[in-house]
């Protein structure tokens, strides 16, 4: 034995393999990583490998096909429901496994446990937690194991998924884990109620209730009213205009001190909100009769907006048993098909954008959070510890206090500009009991309009636009949710919550909500307000007008509708808002202060034919003005002080300029002149022109390169070569809402003929594993505007050439 | 023939216990090979080191080929290797290679040292 070089050498292995074997800041383990047996390689699929198996497991009854086609679709066949949701859970986790937990680790505040030890995750779980997300997970998981139906379903389903994730060793996790290093954990059915709340959040979770209350120094609520405008003069309501609305079923009754303690109450307290979801996700959908459609039949549309990612949110099947045949995109993390259509009818939804969530000033005793005032007694919190794994960090208890209201999201400990005994409490539909996956279930298996509203009327969070055609050549849409029945103003700002006064005094009826059913004409939703002012409640919420107008302006002119024209009007790129918007930058504008180069911007944009499309450079001449505009009318206001307020929308500004071009907030307090409306117009331009000389240098000043539209992997600017540039037009306010990050999440048409004709596309691709050819295979689809035929499959085809794999799943 | 037979069986043993181990097997592999095979430190070394080096290279070379480099050229990006597979390729088979190596020698520094041979 050689000592010196036996101790040098074994030191060198044992400290080699313990830092490759360990992650460095961002950089995976390099040794497990690298190895060709265990690491990335493992995940580097053969491109054209066999893809089928043959797989038994002892939960199923009998025995599942499923038919794999030339998309990677799958036609799940089984012979009884249960069968059916444990094959969907187990396709679930085969293709997606990391994004389902991702997603639920974020609803259920636990990204510091995998994504590391940096206050912005820290915080971001806090808030998750204490903004009442489990707690209303544990509601909803409550509500679906209290139904036999519902119960069956999300075991199944979750059995479906752990038995994949039980089936997974070292080499075949997915490539995301290994970057990460952590290892899938069981899943369970609070899995998929987190999931939910998720998309809770997402949908029914924007609000600007405090951003509002700390304006209230500077703006009155009838300012706010003005501008934040319920009913714009150009709204094109999802109901009809001219529908006559009953009386209401519930009357709130605004407090007797409204005036003086909550209107005009001011001392209120800033906090920072840490995660607000994006006010854009919204959605366009409508439906064609019969009688407006060439071949008679009715046309169902839909194309919700939400963040475009790799993998996709969507997750497209087909799923048949002797209770249901469905073809639709599902949501990884939940049982049933979400958008879709079956034998009979067709359903997509569109976001409803109504405020759901409201907050209420709790008073304290005292430091400890135990009890707080309510009506005239000191009542007891219920606390609760928070347990908060971080990665490469000490674990954070965070101690939340739930009260009448609801869990006291920022208080002393969260929020440091509280003073001691104040806090926050926030008030959200999403906390209640309720049961989404048992109207989804129904839904998916209605035959006709009367078995779709008994389906979807309990459906509670997020509310949602349901549009629905039938083959029976019927159309209708209910703006469906739970929604509470408010007094004019209640919930605008921050409530007082040392008595049960400000509470909500209860929900708008079901059959309230707004609606329509028709068999002749069309119907169309995208995130507009739902009904005019006749509507009998107060409804505020983040509305979205545009879209609304353009699609009734084309779906009214239109007859003889196809297939390929509704695909042209989910295409479509031109602005309806900009008609307007350039006309008032047109003719305020004071085109003889301007330089050379202003004056041919200004040409530009004159000469513009309004559509977005990606090589329009007045597109984003346009745009980069307006916003300049945007800037130049709000900043002085919106940004002072301790107030950071969103700017108004954009439609508010068009209204405001359109009806009086004087209105005050023109001038500029910053500065001693009083600034006209030619003075802003022409000085946003002139404040604009810097960039777009440099984007024209840059050759960037076509709108599709201006925007620079990506499709980012879940984990961000972490692993850019999992992303995609994508080069498109469109805007949030035109059909094709394409922005820079968010947009058309799927595209359907479903033709209800005998048989059934669909089309979709979505931009992403069914298999999450990059490495796989159907990673993004969609997406040049998606960006060209083609469609795919869907293949509702029959099960004698299984000999069809479309398919390129069948999984059989027995019992063993 | 003693540095051909050390370096197959590095190769091949490591190889089998990949298909069950943890990555660092390879470690054993080669440190309990080179225990077995007397052989002088330096061609121990290199002989641990080739062997895991070659498995390696030939394993990812031919995974990464039926992949046609989709996911070694992703992976290539996200460390900062310019995109190129073969470069990645040679890293993995150099990552390896180092550790079979020193593991290598390590097993042949334990053999009882034969006389009349100097170090």
């Amino acid at each position: 034995m050689r000592t010196i070089p036996f101790v040098i050498s074994a030191i060198i292995t044992i400290a080699l393999v313990f830092a490759l074997n360990k992650k460095w800041g961002p950089i995976p383990p390099i040794g497990k990583f690298l190895s060709p047996q265990q690491g990335f390689w493992q995940n580097a699929e053969s491109i054209d490998g066999n893809r089928n198996e043959n797989l038994s497991f002892k939960n199923l009854k009998g025995k599942v096909s499923v038919y794999l086609d030339e998309r990677l679709v799958p036609h799940v066949f089984a012979q009884n429901n249960e069968d059916a949701y444990f094959v969907q859970g187990y396709l679930h986790a085969k293709y997606r496994l990391f994004q389902m937990e991702l997603q639920t680790y974020a609803a259920a505040g636990r990204i510091s446990e995998h994504l590391g030890n940096d206050p912005r995750f820290i915080n971001f779980d806090r808030e998750q937690r204490r903004s009442g997300m489990v707690y209303g997970a544990e509601n909803a998981l409550k509500a679906f194991e209290s139904d036999p139906v519902s119960k069956k379903i999300c075991d199944a389903y979750t059995a479906g998924v752990n038995s994949y994730i039980n089936s997974l060793t070292e080499s075949s996790i997915p490539v995301e884990y290994k970057i990460l290093d952590y290892r899938p954990e069981p899943w369970s059915n609070f899995k998929i109620a987190l999931f939910l709340k998720q998309m809770s959040k997402t949908l029914a979770g924007y609000d600007q209730d405090l951003q509002h209350t700390l304006s209230k120094p500077n703006l009155s609520f009838d300012d706010l009213m003005q501008l934040d405008e319920q009913v714009p003069d150009s709204l094109v309501p999802i109901i009809p205009k001219g529908t006559v609305f009953e009386s209401p079923g519930v009357t709130p009754v605004k407090p007797a001190n409204a005036d003086s303690l909550y209107f005009e109450k001011k001392d209120t307290a800033k906090v920072v909100e840490y995660s607000k979801p994006n006010p854009n996700n919204g959605s366009n959908n409508w439906a064609v009769s019969g009688k407006k459609t060439k071949t008679g039949a009715p046309i169902l549309c839909n194309d919700p907006h939400l963040e475009l990612t790799f993998p996709s949110v969507w997750y497209e099947m087909q799923i048949t048993t002797p209770n249901v045949n469905v073809y639709g995109v599902t949501f990884p993390g939940s049982p049933n098909v979400i958008i879709g259509f079956n034998d009979n009818i067709a359903w997509g939804v569109t976001n409803a954008q109504r405020d759901v969530r409201d907050y209420y000033e709790i008073q304290f005793k005292d430091e400890s959070r135990k009890e707080y005032m309510y009506n005239g007694n000191w009542t007891p919190t219920d606390l609760k510890i928070d347990t908060i794994k971080v990665k490469g960090g000490a674990t954070v208890y965070d101690t939340i206090a739930f009260t009448v209201f609801g869990p006291v999201v920022y208080d002393r400990t969260f929020s440091k500009q509280l003073s001691n005994n104040k806090a926050i409490a926030l008030r959200w539909t999403a906390h209640d009991e309720s049961n989404e996956e048992l109207s989804l279930y129904k839904l998916n298996r209605a035959k006709n309009y009367d078995e779709y509203l008994e389906a979807i009327k309990s459906f509670s969070c997020p509310g949602q636009n349901f549009v629905f055609a039938s083959k029976q050549g019927d159309i209708a849409i209910w703006q469906q949710g739970k929604f509470p029945a408010r007094w004019y103003g209640q919930g605008t700002y921050l409530m007082p919550g040392i008595d049960s006064s400000y509470q909500w005094q209860g929900f708008i009826p079901q059959n309230e909500n707004p609606h329509a059913h028709l068999d002749s004409g069309f119907l169309e939703s995208a995130n507009q307000r739902p009904v005019d002012s006749t509507y009998p409640y107060f409804i505020p919420g983040n509305y979205i007008t545009a879209r609304g107008i353009s699609i009734a302006r084309h779906l009214s002119q239109m007859e003889s509708i196809t297939i390929d024209d509704m695909k042209a009007l989910q295409n479509n790129y031109y602005s309806v808002f900009a008609e307007g918007a350039r006309n008032i930058l047109l003719k305020y504008v004071n085109e003889n202060a301007l330089s050379a180069d202003g004056k041919r911007f200004v040409n530009m944009v004159r000469n513009w034919d309004l559509n977005t499309t990606p090589n329009s450079t007045a597109t984003t001449v346009y745009q980069t003005w307006f916003d300049s505009l945007e800037v130049g009318i709000w900043r002085d206001e919106w940004r002072r002080d301790s107030l950071v307020m969103p700017f108004p929308t954009e439609q508010t500004l068009l209204e405001w300029i359109n009806k009086d071009s004087a209105f005050k907030y023109v001038d500029n307090i910053n500065t001693p002149e009083k600034e006209t409306i030619n003075d802003v117009i022409t000085q946003a331009l002139q404040n604009a022109i810097p960039e777009l000389k440099e984007e024209e240098t840059e050759g960037k000043l076509e709108w599709a390169k201006h925007k620079d539209p990506t499709i980012f992997h879940l984990l961000k600017e972490g692993v850019m070569p999992f992303a995609r540039k994508i080069h498109v037009g469109g805007w949030s306010n035109v059909i094709n809402a394409v922005t820079d990050t968010h947009g058309p999440s799927w595209r359907m048409i479903v033709q209800l003929s005998d048989p059934i004709e669909a089309y979709g596309v979505y931009p992403g691709g069914q298999d999450g594993n990059p490495a796989s050819k159907f990673y993004d295979n969609f997406v040049d689809a998606w960006a060209t505007g083609q469609y795919y035929r869907l293949w509702f499959m029959k099960e004698n085809e299984s000999k069809d050439k479309r398919i390129i794999g069948t999984l059989t799943f027995t019992n063993s | 023939m003693r540095f051909i037979l050390a370096l197959l069986l590095t190769a091949t043993i490591g190889f089998l216990a990949g298909l069950r181990l943890e990555w660092w097997s390879i470690a054993l592999v080669a440190f309990l090979v080179a225990l077995l095979i007397p052989q002088t430190i330096a061609r121990s070394f290199l002989s641990g080191f080739l062997g895991i080096f070659l498995l390696w290279a030939l394993l990812a070379i031919w995974i990464n080929a039926k992949n046609d480099s989709t996911l070694s050229h992703e992976i290539a990006e996200l460390f900062k290797l310019g995109g190129s597979s073969i470069l990645l390729i040679f890293v993995t088979a150099l990552i390896g290679g180092l550790v079979g190596g020193f593991a290598a020698m390590a097993g042949s520094s334990l053999r009882p040292v034969p006389k009349g041979r100097r170090i």
